[in-house]
This record gives C-alpha cells, sequence and structure tokens, in this order.
C-alpha cells in the first residue's frame, strides 16, 4: 500500500473519533494517504457508549462493534493493536510504541479520548476499585457481581447512574456516592434532579449526597471492603466505580512539547501548535472547551477530514450538545443552555405525580436550552429548534406541550414512538419502521444519509425524512446521532443550501460547473439531487443572465408536461383565474380529440388536464392550443401552478370584492415564475372562503373594508392552514405583497421546500418583519418584476420550436 | 429504414446528444436509452426501469449513472445495474462513436 507519492498518516487511538476521521477520510480521498493506526484495547473499534447497555445485558459486545480487524485490512490500513504509544518523536517525525517500535509519519492524528478521573485518597489503587471506560472496565465490573454484594459508585453523573444501572441489574446493592446536591448537575437542574433520584431509589439504588469520599479501605488480601466518608460512615464495597468525571489523555503530546492546557489546544481546523499533528476527539481542547459526547466529536472528524482530505474550507467552531441517560425505564433529555438565569425566560409544566417535569429556556424569542423528565418525544424537536436559532414567538405559547399540540399551525410532525413496527414510514421506497430500526441496528448507522444509503427510506420525495430522523434519534438515544444543525445539500458536497447560495452571490458564481469547481464538489457533475438545486438558486440569482440547463431538471420540467405511469404526458393550459371561454374549450376539444387524450379531467386548480399525450406529440398539441391563446400552465414545475379563485361580488349575494378579477391580476403577475417548489394562490370573495383560499401558499379572503392576505398553507399529506401575515386596503397593495412574498421565498427556501415548512422553519414574525418593512417589501417587490421579465416567456412556444427534435426518438430501428 | 442484425447500426450524431442527456432508440423488441454520460463516452441500456419499467431515457444524467425519473433509482451506465440499496439490472448495449457518429449494436447485448 506505500505507495511513493502516498503522505503516511498515523493515528494515535483507535477509539470513536479517530476511527471515524479515518471513515470520513475514505469517504473523501481514499487514495491520498497510507494509514496506520495505533489503538492500545486489543480489539477492533467499537462503539463505546453502547457498553452501558453491555453491562445492564440489553446488548452483547458483538453488537457494538463497528469496525473488525477486517475493515482494517479492506481499506488498506495498517492496524497496530494491543500496543500502546508512548511518545512523540516529533524531530524525526516518528511515534514510538511501548515495544519499541517506532512509526514514522508525515501527518500524525492523536485521538486519545479521555480516562476516567480516580479520585487522590488513599486507598485508590486497592484492587476492585476502577473506573468505567471500556471493555476491560465491563468485564471487570460484570466478574465482581459473580463474586461479590457490594458496590460503590463515586460520582452521579450520566456515567456513573448508566453503571448503577448496570451492576444493579446484574444483581448487586448499589449505593452512588455523589459530592453534589443534585444527580447530574451538569444536565440537568435541581427539579428534574430530584424526580431522577426519587425514581432509582424506587427501583433500589441507594443514594448518599452530598457526601465526600475521604478514603477507599481495604481487606487483608488488598481488596477494597469499604468507601469512608468525610463524616465517617464506611459503606461496605467490594467494588467502587470512580464516574467522578474524566481527563483528557494529553501527556502524550505535552511531553512531546505539544501545547496543552485542560486537553491538547486545538485550532478551528482541529491542528495542535505543530502543524504537521493534529488531534481530535475527548482529549482535545478547542476555544477552551473539552467535550466528552459523541455529537461533537463526530464533528470534529468531519472538520479534521476535510482538512487533510485537501478541501479545508471547513472549520469547526464549537457544538450545542444534548445528553440522555440510557437507563431503560427513564426518559431524561436535556439540551443547552439548560439552568436559565442571567434575564433568561423559564418556561415550566411541573407534574409531579404523573412524573413529568419539562423546562424550557427561552432567550431573545429563540430557545437555548431544554430540560426533560418523563416525557422526552419532543427532545430531537427541542434540540432542532435550539441549533438552528429558530424565532419561537409564534409557538411560544403551546411550545412546552410539544410538536404534537401545534394543531393548526401545522408544526405537528406525529411522533414515531407510537407506530408499530410494520408501519409503512417512506411511501415512495415502501419502507417500514421496523426495517429502518433494523438496519440502524445491525449495519451501525448513525446518519440521515447512511440510513437514505442503505434502506432508501426518504431518499425519493423526502417527505419522510423528519420521521426517520425521530426513528434514528430514537435508537440511538437521540444524542450523540443528532446531524450537523444543517444538513449537506446531498451527498456530493458538506456544504449546506444557504452556503451555496450565499458564495453563488458573494463569488459571482454563473453556471453549474463554476459552482461545483469553486465549492470542491465531490462528483464529477452532481447528481439528481443537487443539479435540479443549483439550477435553480442559480436563475433565482441571476435573472436574465443565467441560461436555464435543461438536462438539470427533471423531466416534467423539461417536457413541460407531468410525465404519467406509462411514460405518457399530461398537457394542461393555463387558465387565469379558473376563467375561460367557449373558443379555448373548443380549441382544447378539438386537441384532446387530434391527439388521442385518453382522459379530460377538470382539476383542482380549476383548469382542464388532458392525460395521455404521447412524448412525440407534446409539441404539436402546444402549437395547437398555442394558436387559440392558450399557455403552459405549469402544472408539471416547481413554478407558480394556480390562483383558484370564487366568483366573488360579481355573481355571489355574499361577496364583498370582485375575487375573480383579482385572481386573474395575480396569476397575470405571477405566472412563469420559477420557485424553489410549486406554489398555488387562491382568492376567496368573503370569509366563507369557498376558494379556500386559507390552505394555498398565498391566499386572499375580502373582505368589506379590504383582503385578508394568508400564507404558508399545504392541502397535501399533512393539511395545513395558513398563517394571517397582513390586512391591506386596496388590490394593488394585495399584489405588491404577493409579489413581495413570492421573492422572499424565492430567494431564502431551500430547494424542494414549500412554503409551509420554510415559514415554519424561519419564523412567522421573520417573514412578517421582512414584509411589513415598506422599503424592504417594495424591493422585494421590484426583484420579483426584475426577474419575471425574463420568466414570463410561454415554455411550449419555446420548447415547440427550438427543441421539437428531442422529443421524438432519435433513431427508429424498425 | 435499417433493418436489426449484429451489425453496427448507426443511430445518431454526436452532435445530437449534448453531454449529460438521454435519447430514446426505437427498435423493433422496445426502446433503448442512449445516453452521453459525463465521462464523454455514450452508453446504451434498456429504456426500461428494472423498478416499475420507468423511461430511464428521461432521467438526469451524472457522471455514468442516470437517476430514473419515477422513484429516482441510480442505473450504472456501464453494467446496467442499479445501485445499492436497489437490486435489479437492465440490458445494456455496446456502443461506438466513429467520425462524429453514434452507432449501437443490437445483438451484442
Ligand atoms: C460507558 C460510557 C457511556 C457513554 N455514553 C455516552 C452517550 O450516551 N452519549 C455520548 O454522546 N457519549 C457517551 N459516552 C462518551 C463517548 O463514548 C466518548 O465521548 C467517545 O468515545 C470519545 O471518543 P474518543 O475517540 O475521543 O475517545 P475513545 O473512544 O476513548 O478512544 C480513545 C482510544 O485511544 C486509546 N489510547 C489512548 N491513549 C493511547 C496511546 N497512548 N496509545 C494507543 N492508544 C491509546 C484508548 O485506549 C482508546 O481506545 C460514553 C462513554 C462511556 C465510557
Ligand atoms: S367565498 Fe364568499 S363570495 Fe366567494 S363564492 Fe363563496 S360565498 Fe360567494
Ligand atoms: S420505475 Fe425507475 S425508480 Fe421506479
Amino acid at each position: 500500500m506505500n505507495s511513493r507519492e502516498q503522505e503516511r498518516l498515523v493515528v494515535i487511538g483507535n477509539g470513536m473519533a479517530g476511527v471515524r476521521t479515518v471513515e470520513e477520510i475514505l469517504k473523501l480521498d481514499p487514495a491520498r494517504y497510507a494509514i496506520t493506526v495505533i489503538g492500545e484495547e486489543p480489539y477492533g473499534n467499537y462503539n463505546r457508549i453502547l457498553l452501558s447497555p453491555v453491562l445492564a445485558g440489553e446488548s452483547t459486545l458483538d453488537d457494538i462493534m463497528l469496525n473488525p480487524p477486517e475493515w482494517y485490512a479492506e481499506n488498506g490500513i495498517e492496524l497496530i493493536s494491543g500496543v500502546r504509544a508512548t511518545a512523540i518523536d516529533r524531530a524525526r517525525r516518528e511515534v514510538v510504541l511501548a515495544d519499541e517500535r517506532r512509526v514514522p509519519y508525515d501527518r500524525l492524528i492523536i485521538a486519545t479520548g479521555s480516562r476516567p478521573f480516580i479520585l487522590p485518597v488513599p486507598g485508590n489503587d486497592l484492587e476492585g476499585v476502577i473506573g468505567f471506560r471500556d471493555i476491560a472496565d465491563v468485564e471487570t465490573m460484570l466478574q465482581a457481581a459473580k463474586n461479590h454484594r457490594h458496590a460503590v459508585v463515586i460520582g452521579g453523573g450520566l456515567l456513573g447512574l448508566e453503571a448503577a444501572n448496570g451492576l444493579m441489574k446484574n444483581g448487586m446493592e448499589v449505593t452512588v456516592v455523589h459530592l453534589m446536591d443534585t444527580l447530574m448537575e451538569r444536565q440537568l437542574d435541581a427539579e428534574a434532579g430530584a424526580m431522577l433520584r426519587r425514581s432509582l431509589e424506587e427501583r433500589g439504588m441507594k443514594f448518599v449526597m452530598p457526601a465526600k469520599t475521604t478514603e477507599i479501605l481495604g481487606d487483608e488480601n488488598g481488596r477494597v471492603r469499604a468507601v469512608k466518608l468525610e463524616d465517617g460512615t464506611e459503606i461496605p464495597a467490594e467494588l467502587v466505580v470512580m464516574t467522578a468525571g474524566i481527563v483528557p489523555n494529553k501527556e502524550i503530546a505535552e511531553e512531546a512539547g505539544l501545547y496543552c492546557e485542560r486537553g491538547i489546544v486545538v485550532n478551528d481546523y482541529l491542528m495542535t501548535y505543530d502543524p504537521r499533528i493534529y488531534a481530535v476527539g475527548e482529549c482535545v481542547q478547542h476555544r477552551g472547551v473539552c467535550y466528552g459526547l459523541v455529537a461533537p466529536l463526530y464533528e470534529q472528524a468531519r472538520v479534521l477530514a476535510n482538512h487533510l482530505a485537501g478541501r479545508g474550507w471547513m472549520t469547526y467552531e464549537g457544538s450545542v450538545t444534548s445528553t440522555k441517560l440510557k437507563v431503560t425505564g427513564i426518559d431524561l433529555f436535556s439540551a443547552g443552555n439548560f439552568l436559565g438565569g442571567n434575564g433568561a425566560d423559564e418556561l415550566i409544566l411541573k407534574d409531579e405525580k404523573g412524573g413529568v417535569y419539562k423546562k424550557l429556556v427561552i432567550e431573545d424569542n429563540r430557545l437555548t436550552g431544554a430540560v426533560l423528565y418523563g416525557d422526552t418525544v419532543d427532545g430531537t424537536w427541542y434540540f432542532q429548534l435550539i441549533r438552528e436559532g429558530s424565532d419561537i414567538s409564534d409557538i411560544r405559547g403551546r411550545l412546552l406541550f410539544g410538536q404534537a399540540h401545534l394543531g393548526d399551525a401545522g408544526h405537528a410532525e406525529d411522533s414515531v414512538a407510537h407506530l408499530p413496527d410494520d408501519a409503512e414510514i417512506c411511501g415512495c421506497n415502501g419502507v417500514s419502521k421496523g426495517e429502518i430500526i433494523a438496519a440502524i441496528k445491525e449495519q451501525g448507522l448513525f446518519t440521515l444519509e447512511d440510513v437514505r444509503k442503505v434502506t432508501k427510506a426518504s431518499a425519493s420525495c423526502g417527505s419522510c425524512t423528519g420521521l426517520v430522523e425521530q426513528i434514528l434519534a430514537s435508537v440511538l438515544g437521540g444524542d450523540y446521532s443528532a446531524a450537523p444543525s444543517e444538513k449537506p445539500l446531498c451527498g456530493c458536497t458538506d456544504y449546506t443550501h444557504d452556503q451555496v447560495r450565499k458564495a453563488i452571490l458573494d463569488n459571482g458564481l454563473k453556471s453549474i460547473p463554476d459552482v461545483m469547481k469553486f465549492l470542491e464538489w465531490r462528483t464529477p457533475n452532481g447528481c439528481a439531487t443537487c443539479r435540479p438545486a443549483l439550477n435553480y438558486y442559480l436563475l433565482c440569482a441571476w435573472p436574465g443572465e443565467y441560461e436555464d440547463d435543461l438536462r438539470s431538471r427533471f423531466i416534467n420540467e423539461r417536457a413541460h408536461g407531468n410525465i404519467q405511469k406509462d411514460g405518457t404526458y399530461s398537457v394542461v393550459p393555463r387558465m387565469f383565474g379558473g376563467v375561460t371561454t367557449p373558443e379555448e374549450l373548443r380549441a382544447i376539444a378539438d386537441a384532446a380529440e387530434k391527439y388521442g387524450a385518453k382522459e379530460v379531467k377538470v382539476t383542482g386548480g380549476q383548469r382542464i388536464d388532458l392525460f395521455g399525450i404521447r412524448k412525440e406529440d407534446l409539441p404539436n398539441i402546444w402549437r395547437d392550443l398555442n394558436k387559440a391563446g392558450l399557455i403552459s400552465g405549469h402544472a408539471y414545475g416547481k413554478a407558480l401552478r394556480t390562483v383558484k379563485t370564487c366568483v366573488g361580488a360579481q355573481w355571489c349575494r355574499f361577496g364583498t370584492q370582485d375575487s375573480t378579477g383579482l385572481g386573474i391580476k395575480l396569476e397575470k403577475l405571477t405566472w412563469g415564475s420559477w420557485m424553489p417548489h410549486k406554489f398555488k394562490m387562491g382568492v376567496s370573495g368573503c370569509p366563507r372562503n369557498c376558494a379556500e383560499a386559507t390552505i394555498k401558499d398565498f391566499g386572499v379572503v375580502c373582505v368589506d373594508s379590504g383582503y385578508e392576505l394568508h400564507v404558508g398553507g399545504n392541502g397535501g399529506i399533512k393539511v395545513r392552514v395558513t398563517d394571517l401575515i397582513a390586512k391591506v386596503k386596496t388590490e394593488e397593495e394585495v399584489l405588491e405583497w404577493a409579489g413581495a412574498f413570492i421573492q422572499l421565498y424565492r430567494e431564502t427556501a431551500h430547494y424542494l421546500e414549500r412554503t409551509a415548512p420554510w415559514i415554519e422553519r424561519k419564523g412567522l414574525s421573520w417573514v412578517k418583519e421582512r414584509l411589513e418593512d415598506e422599503k424592504n417589501r417594495k424591493a422585494l417587490f421590484e426583484r420579483f418584476r426584475f426577474s419575471q421579465q425574463f420568466a414570463q416567456v410561454d415554455p411550449w412556444a419555446e420548447m415547440a420550436e427550438k427543441h421539437e427534435d428531442e422529443f421524438k426518438p432519435v433513431a427508429e430501428l424498425v | 429504414m435499417t433493418t436489426v442484425t449484429d451489425e453496427w447500426v448507426k443511430v445518431a450524431e454526436v452532435a445530437d446528444i449534448p453531454p449529460l442527456s438521454g435519447r430514446v432508440v426505437r427498435t423493433k423488441s422496445g426502446d433503448i436509452a442512449l445516453f452521453h454520460a459525463g465521462d464523454g463516452n455514450f452508453y446504451a441500456i434498456d429504456n426500461r426501469c428494472p423498478h416499475k419499467g420507468g423511461p430511464l431515457s428521461e432521467g438526469i444524467v451524472h457522471d455514468c449513472h442516470v437517476t430514473c425519473p419515477l422513484h429516482n433509482w441510480v442505473l450504472n451506465l456501464k453494467t446496467g445495474e442499479a445501485e445499492a440499496p436497489d437490486e435489479g439490472k437492465v440490458a445494456t448495449y455496446e456502443v461506438k462513436v466513429k467520425d462524429g457518429a453514434v452507432y449501437l449494436k443490437l445483438g451484442g447485448a
């Protein structure tokens, strides 16, 4: 494997962060390095987090292996296991091993993790006094449980309670000695800590707290027999597990002269003070913080791999973390700044009898922390709100009751926890909940991308993404699995939608190849996910300048018709405001007959759909319809679809305004506009709302005094009623608001994100502020009108003229 | 009109099919999708997705793959095989380019 061009990359530490970094590098550039991994533990790589379930007998060692030794061989990685690295010789660029071997490196990653903090008290080296860190510790505990009765766990944090729970499950009598008066005080406030203590006591766990350990007493054979506290109490124990904190393994770096404080100090690229040496994982101190959970370490691993693969544009800026206690039957979740204080608001729900406690911390209309006890269903959702910094002022009143109770506002995402295993999650690919869970467990999946690749769930239309994420979170514990706060656009890049859009504008990128080159796409020409997105972003950023790339459009938009199951197309001419004429109807009827339409149907958007048209006939039928003045209805596109209207004041006795006329004006203003997703409007002549304007992306309800404007509705799989955004007096204002709203959506939504989720992500107030500000609204409207100049070209006329040939087979060999 | 034999048959000019796009070649035994792939080469496979028969010629072409327009299966143009986790395969046909024209060999699948 050691070819001359390859640089030698050596990793000290065969743990979770180090190996994850190697995996990420292999994904980016598998041939770049000759890799050697040195690990003190005599195994492949395993999932340390799951040692707790192994101890509790809920999982086995085999279950938690991530990469067996064969994996290293298959990927050309040299694994030196069961040997400790003792020194780094920076002058000669070699790592020195305990058996005196020397391993040369060009670049070195230190990923030595941390070790349990062993209290500096007399007797701490007696037999039976251990930490809780690795497989050997678990084996010691299981052995002790067979031969002894009493265990003391020192330290009532996450690790300590998981250890205590596991030992109890193995039949031991366990006492937890804790220095503080709240359990898990780094994750819980006093209330939640007290509730947790009560329910653990009910299970038989004993607590002595607050209490300080002063000595560990041994018997004549040198084995521990008791723990002695400051007040003189002695607690019998034949096993003592110290879980009073962890200490980063920084010595090997420190002795090599690398700058360390609590951990090995690194910059935002995870580089130490020696540019050839990097560090990642729990041994690291980044911007003053040492992390002890997997999620932030995996984020670090991604950044480091990106850097080592020569991409060099990602930086690590620190993480918000969340935790969940892995004790079966106890639901507990905490994230962010859960203590509040300092002028932060707190929302609290407490049901002592029911065993439920929830506290949410809010600063500046944003959720910044959460503690949940007893009911953690919404943990993932809260954590997402925290990481995304979403404005929650609109849902503040209902926030505590959880996502399912947002009701009309449509934030509801039914919890998957209650679904049976055979429930179908991904309708597109027919994947059930059980299959997803099995794949996650059996194949050790951590991310949404992984699940997509292996099971295909949410890989197609993506509407079940939220459900899949919930399943992932519930299986993995909701903590370390969390995907980065913003997801990359697709597997071809690590950039998010917003980063890509910003790069396009900031750097004047004007074609898809330019974007891919500038942002170093991993694939030569993208995939079916990113290409249409980039095409749209460029179209939106450079109206009139960017030339639409048809090869990056989905077939419906390329053929300007909806492809049907049998490969034929449907054709829908536009009918402004749902109004037509006898001549138009005649032309449609003639076309339907001439081209053998298999079905003629009136659509929900008040127009007529001709089904079963053959592809090669499309240019001709369009030409015929064009002659009668009909143009494409964009019924196939991520674009303005229809403006549904009722008859309004002209005919209806309840009507307050000319809803039909206004609908026509709206459609004339907006047709042809390409959008992140399809976009529908409606205008009702009075609050009876016959045009169903309140489930449209933009809806107008006429009232005596003017017009109510509604946004963000959706009549799809998940019905969402609109939010009222403004009341205006004149038609001109309606048009201006509509155009400005559309432009805001066009400029800031992610591709394939409809207005409803977009508003939920950005916050209604955010949208409102931007539109209420008159200057801003007018500027948006101006930009919209400018881009419409170029967009309002009937694609049918254009296609029939320029691309007619492409609709036919290129050859007929019959 | 051309007859179908084991011989190379000219089916298109290179210019008919810009890079990253596909077209249909109609034959007696069904439609074949002819692609100009990201690597600059031409490939031909059956125009029926192994999943539910989607018209592959209408998919988005990227590198040497096409994504089916109906449910996003990704097919390898070189081998005709569906990318994991999907399983399935379509027939492939030999293609060559000579003097600016694209030739297809039907028998040689
Ligand atoms: C019981 C338990 C439960 C946990 N539960 C959770 C949880 O629910 N959620 C969560 O997010 N996190 C949890 N964690 C924490 C998580 O496991 C760690 O954050 C993570 O494993 C750290 O990864 P790392 O690569 O930095 O260190 P490690 O995974 O510890 O890897 C470091 C490796 O380096 C080796 N090593 C050290 N020094 C040397 C040397 N000089 N030479 C050679 N090899 C060396 C060590 O033997 C070790 O194998 C838990 C940890 C434990 C112990
Ligand atoms: S919405 Fe009002 S005005 Fe329009 S048709 Fe219904 S009742 Fe009449
Ligand atoms: S028919 Fe091709 S993916 Fe379903």
